[in-house]
């Protein structure tokens, strides 16, 4: 009795306080971390009951030297078979039920992310952004047809009623992520979104899965070459986040990825005033159909160049990337 | 040899084992019968056999070989091997991991190594392993002399040596890069040579491992002695069942992705290639829908195994006999519709990622009726703590860890945070190394005696388990962590913030490499001088152990009639009160009419 109830204290404390997440940068990773801490509870119980039990056998349970003879003959008991079915239950019932609630306010059943209306097109104030940045070959894949995946996590339930504050979208290749802004024609190879606003990313992918992980986040989307995917989410901490590929697409994986950078809406317009200012042409449209889709991964940093200069990143992002590369 | 000579001396007829004919026209075998059942070191050897025994030469263990026992030693063996070749493929990624810069092997290099790591731990180290002990044990535990088909059962092993081999010897042309998973459109990227092999070999080990299945299934549903129903089986055989059931519906998907794939790959066709209008995510769906019931398939025969030995040294019946039984035949249902947890974060719509997080969520309900039925038979028991026992629960103990793991990563707002990080590599391992590794090294300690004749040395094998135990949590505990703060997985140069808990993850796997040292010592020393093991050292009652160590080449001489249950431990089974427990219930009221 005494031993459950410390079992029960100890497990709801280290689920609060195992400090093994990283910072929360957004209402959405605030909920998964309240899943990820709910979780944590009952496993630090499970836990601490097997291994206790495990251990009090060890020594408690241990055959005396000389002892031949057999345990007691129990083979089973009904109702305690029963218990520990039902209690794993209503505890993966539980936590199904929270997730899924979790999963819902995160935005996960947005329509719009689960391409399934229409309502797409009206959504989208016509800057043509679907052919932005992407290859031609690819853009004729027939996805346009079967708007049946989710991919992605959508806006909340309440932010569907209103058009994204922001909308970029990403490119992925072989090993970088390419930044677009449709409103501005900017092309950058980090991101910059105005803290508290409602920010959607269109995620693209040039050349293999990639995949856009956020970690302060807590946000996952894999880029799939033919088929867009969407993560919206609303920052709420002003700082500079880690952009980290999360999909096997390369020997230099590795070193494929970015900042965020999220800004002070004021200092957002000025840094956005800049980037228009020193793109070269900024209503560009960028056709990268020059390129083999399917390239030899070994030669990525004489690949990169030329595009890079195409679509305008700024040669100090470019020489970032390759002191990356020199680095291995 | 003496020991069973003086005991065919003072009770001729006493053996366990019983032709069936032989029992009903001569019940006074019984009573005699029941006399020897608690002698540790039981006969089965008839006093006139009409035959000699051949022989078990060692160069039959290198040759196209239909016994089952060599068989499953071949398997064993090799796939020791495999494993040796893949851990130190391991040390060489922990090695390179342990600086944040990519500066041991080149970055290439690096991809070749973790996936063939990946393939030959799975396809090469564990699914053998289990065939082995499969291929071994279910004959001797159901009475059989023989698998169902033994010429298909040494070519499903002679499948094996040769695609390792090809597989293996790739990293010297040009080895696949793209993971274990092998995801288009990397896979058709990376160099066609590597990933041809890749998808020969994984062929050839699917067409073996689907052999094997088939021969496990037949054999336990056909060639069980008369006496034997369903619900008297060994748990092993249970546990192959369900096994056998999940290779055979998903290995043939499996090979029709792979070939698929190589349709892409060498003739240029866009089933998966998104640049020809293909769609790399049904690749996935069609490589999961093998690939997650492929860890039960890894899990199972040890789950099984587990079964086996917790009771024996623990003194005491298994605790719900039944619900283990089925709930490895639910494991096996429920495996194969959970394969999208894989797909979190991929081209999975939203409805999808649902179901599959309840059914995911689902299977730890028959897992944790297994976990907690092995803590109830050792609670309560006289644990002998030896090294099989000591892995037994270290197996239990470690892969509730992955459990655990488990059922958070099933949560797909969790899930999407930590997919393709370090804390998957962390779950992995736990229900891997932590579940399948310490259940073979378990089931290996346990019937290595049967296997040879002979006892391992024991405190060598205690050394082997607190070293597997220390190195196997300092390399993958700390993963956790890594995972959840933001270190991406199969990457060969990382974030320097990572670099303290990589140095730990790495020491922890130089341990594991040392650990299996006293293991290899113990094994070839005990093979060859080890201490005369007697048929049933551990005296435990299943059929296996009541014939001779190593058993002979038919298995039993007459075929055995079940005399008790296989966890009859601790119900009367001594000579003094003369009441042999049978669970034939036309052959209690006879036996009980003659005592």
């Amino acid at each position: 009795m005494l031993a459950g109830i410390g079992l029960t204290l100890v497990s709801i404390w280290y689920g609060q306080n195992h400090g093994l997440m990283p910072v929360e940068a957004s209402k959405d990773a605030e909920l998964v971390d309240g899943l990820f801490n709910t979780m944590m509870i009952v496993g630090t119980a499970i836990f601490l009951l097997v291994e206790g039990v495990i251990l009090i056998c060890m020594f408690r349970f241990r055959r005396k030297p000389g002892d031949t003879t057999d345990g007691p003959p129990i083979a089973g008991n009904i109702p305690l078979e029963i218990l520990w079915t039902a209690i794993p239950v209503v505890i993966v019932l539980v936590i199904g039920v929270y997730s899924f609630e979790v999963y819902r306010i995160e935005g996960g059943f947005d329509p719009e992310a689960a391409n399934q209306s229409p309502v797409q097109v009206a959504m989208l104030p016509g800057t043509g952004m679907s052919d932005i940045m992407t290859a031609p070959s690819l853009n004729a894949a027939p996805h346009k047809g079967h708007h049946h995946m989710a991919l992605g996590v959508g806006g909340t339930p309440e932010e569907l009623q209103t058009a994204p504050d922001l909308t970029v979208t990403v490119l992925g290749l072989q090993y970088a992520w390419i930044f677009t802004y449709p409103d501005s024609g900017v092309t950058t190879g980090e991101l910059h979104v105005p803290v508290d606003k409602d920010v959607r990313l269109i995620i693209k992918a040039q050349d293999v899965l990639h995949a856009f992980w956020l970690p302060q986040f807590r946000l996952k989307q894999d880029a799939i070459p033919g088929q867009d995917a969407e993560l919206r989410f609303r920052p709420s901490r002003e700082g500079e986040y880690p952009i980290v590929c999360a999909e096997l697409c390369g020997p230099y994986h590795g070193a494929m990825g970015s900042k965020m950078y999220v800004q002070a809406p004021d200092e957002f317009d000025t840094w956005m005033q800049q980037q228009v200012a020193s793109q070269p042409n900024s209503d560009q449209t960028v056709a990268v159909s020059d390129q083999p889709a399917l390239g030899s991964p070994s030669e990525d940093a004489a690949y990169l160049a030329p595009f890079a200069n195409q679509v305008g990143i700024e040669v100090d992002h470019l020489q970032q990337l390759h002191s990356m590369h020199a680095a291995l | 040899m003496d020991r069973n000579n003086k005991q065919k001396d003072s009770c001729p007829n006493a053996s366990p084992l019983r032709d069936v004919a032989a029992q009903a026209a001569d019940p006074t075998n019984l009573s005699k019968f029941a006399m020897t059942q608690s002698e540790v070191h039981a006969t089965i050897t008839p006093p006139h056999s009409p035959h000699p025994h051949k022989e078990r030469k060692w160069q039959d263990y290198f040759t196209f070989n239909t016994d089952h026992k060599v068989i499953g030693i071949q398997y064993l063996v090799t796939s020791f091997v495999f494993f040796a070749i893949g851990g130190t493929m391991a040390d060489v990624i922990r090695t390179e991991l342990r600086t944040p810069a990519s500066d041991l092997v080149s970055p290439e290099l690096y991809n070749q190594l973790l996936t063939l790591h990946g393939t030959i731990m799975i396809f090469l180290w564990i699914i053998p392993a289990g065939a082995g002990l499969a291929n071994f044990l279910i004959p001797l535990m159901i009475g059989a002399r023989d698998m169902a088909f033994p010429k298909m059962n040494a070519m499903a092993f002679w499948m094996l040596p040769p695609a390792g081999i090809l597989l293996v010897l790739s990293i010297l042309v040009d080895a696949p890069q793209a993971g274990w998973t092998s995801y288009p459109p990397l896979s058709l990227m990376t160099g066609k040579v590597g990933e041809g092999i890749w998808i020969f070999t994984l062929l050839f080990l699917g067409t073996s491992s689907i052999l094997g299945a088939i021969n496990f299934f037949t054999t336990i549903m056909k060639m069980r002695v008369p006496s034997m129903d369903l619900n008297s089986m060994p748990l092993f055989c249970w546990s192959m069942v369900a096994t056998s059931a999940l290779i055979l519906i998903g290995t043939p998907v499996l090979a029709g992705a792979l070939i698929l794939l190589a349709f892409d790959l060498l003739a240029g066709t866009a089933f998966f290639n998104p640049t020809g209008g293909g769609d790399p995510i049904v690749y996935q769906h069609m490589f999961w829908f093998y690939s997650h019931p492929a860890v039960y398939i890894m899990i199972l025969p040890l789950f099984g195994a587990i079964s086996e030995i917790i009771p024996v040294h623990s003194r005491k019946p298994i605790f719900g006999y039944l619900a283990i039984a089925y709930s490895s035949l639910a494991i096996s249902f429920l495996g194969l519709i959970v394969w999208a947890h894989h797909m979190f974060t991929s081209g999975t719509p939203a409805w999808l990622r649902m179901f599959f997080m309840i059914t995911t969520m689902v299977i730890a309900v028959p897992t944790g009726i297994k976990v907690f039925s092995w803590l109830a038979t050792m609670w309560g028991g006289k644990i002998a703590l030896n090294s099989p026992m000591l892995f037994a629960m270290g197996f239990v103990g470690e892969f509730v860890i992955g459990g655990i793991s488990g059922v958070m990563v099933a949560a797909v707002p969790f899930d999407i945070h930590v997919h393709d990080t370090y804390f998957i590599v962390a779950h992995l391992h736990y229900v891997l190394f932590g579940g399948s590794v310490f259940g073979i090294y378990a089931a290996i300690y346990h019937w290595f005696p049967k296997m040879t004749g002979r006892m391992m040395n024991e405190p060598l094998g205690i050394i082997h388990f607190i070293l597997t135990l220390i190195g196997m949590n300092l390399t993958f505990m700390p993963m956790h962590a890594l995972g959840l703060q933001g270190m991406n997985r199969r990457i060969a140069l990382y974030d320097p913030q990572f670099q303290p808990l990589n140095e730990l993850c790495t020491i922890g796997s130089y341990i594991l490499a040392v650990s299996t040292i006293p293991f290899l010592i113990n094994a070839v020393w005990s093979w060859m001088k080890g201490q005369p093991a007697g048929d049933n050292p551990w005296n435990a009652l299943t059929l296996e152990w009541q014939t001779s160590s190593p058993p002979e080449i038919e298995n039993f001489e007459t075929l055995p009639v079940l005399a008790w249950g296989p966890y009859d431990y601790g119900i009367d089974r001594f000579p003094e009160e003369a009441e042999p427990p049978l669970t034939s219930p036309e052959l209690q009221p006879e036996s009980s009419a003659l005592s």
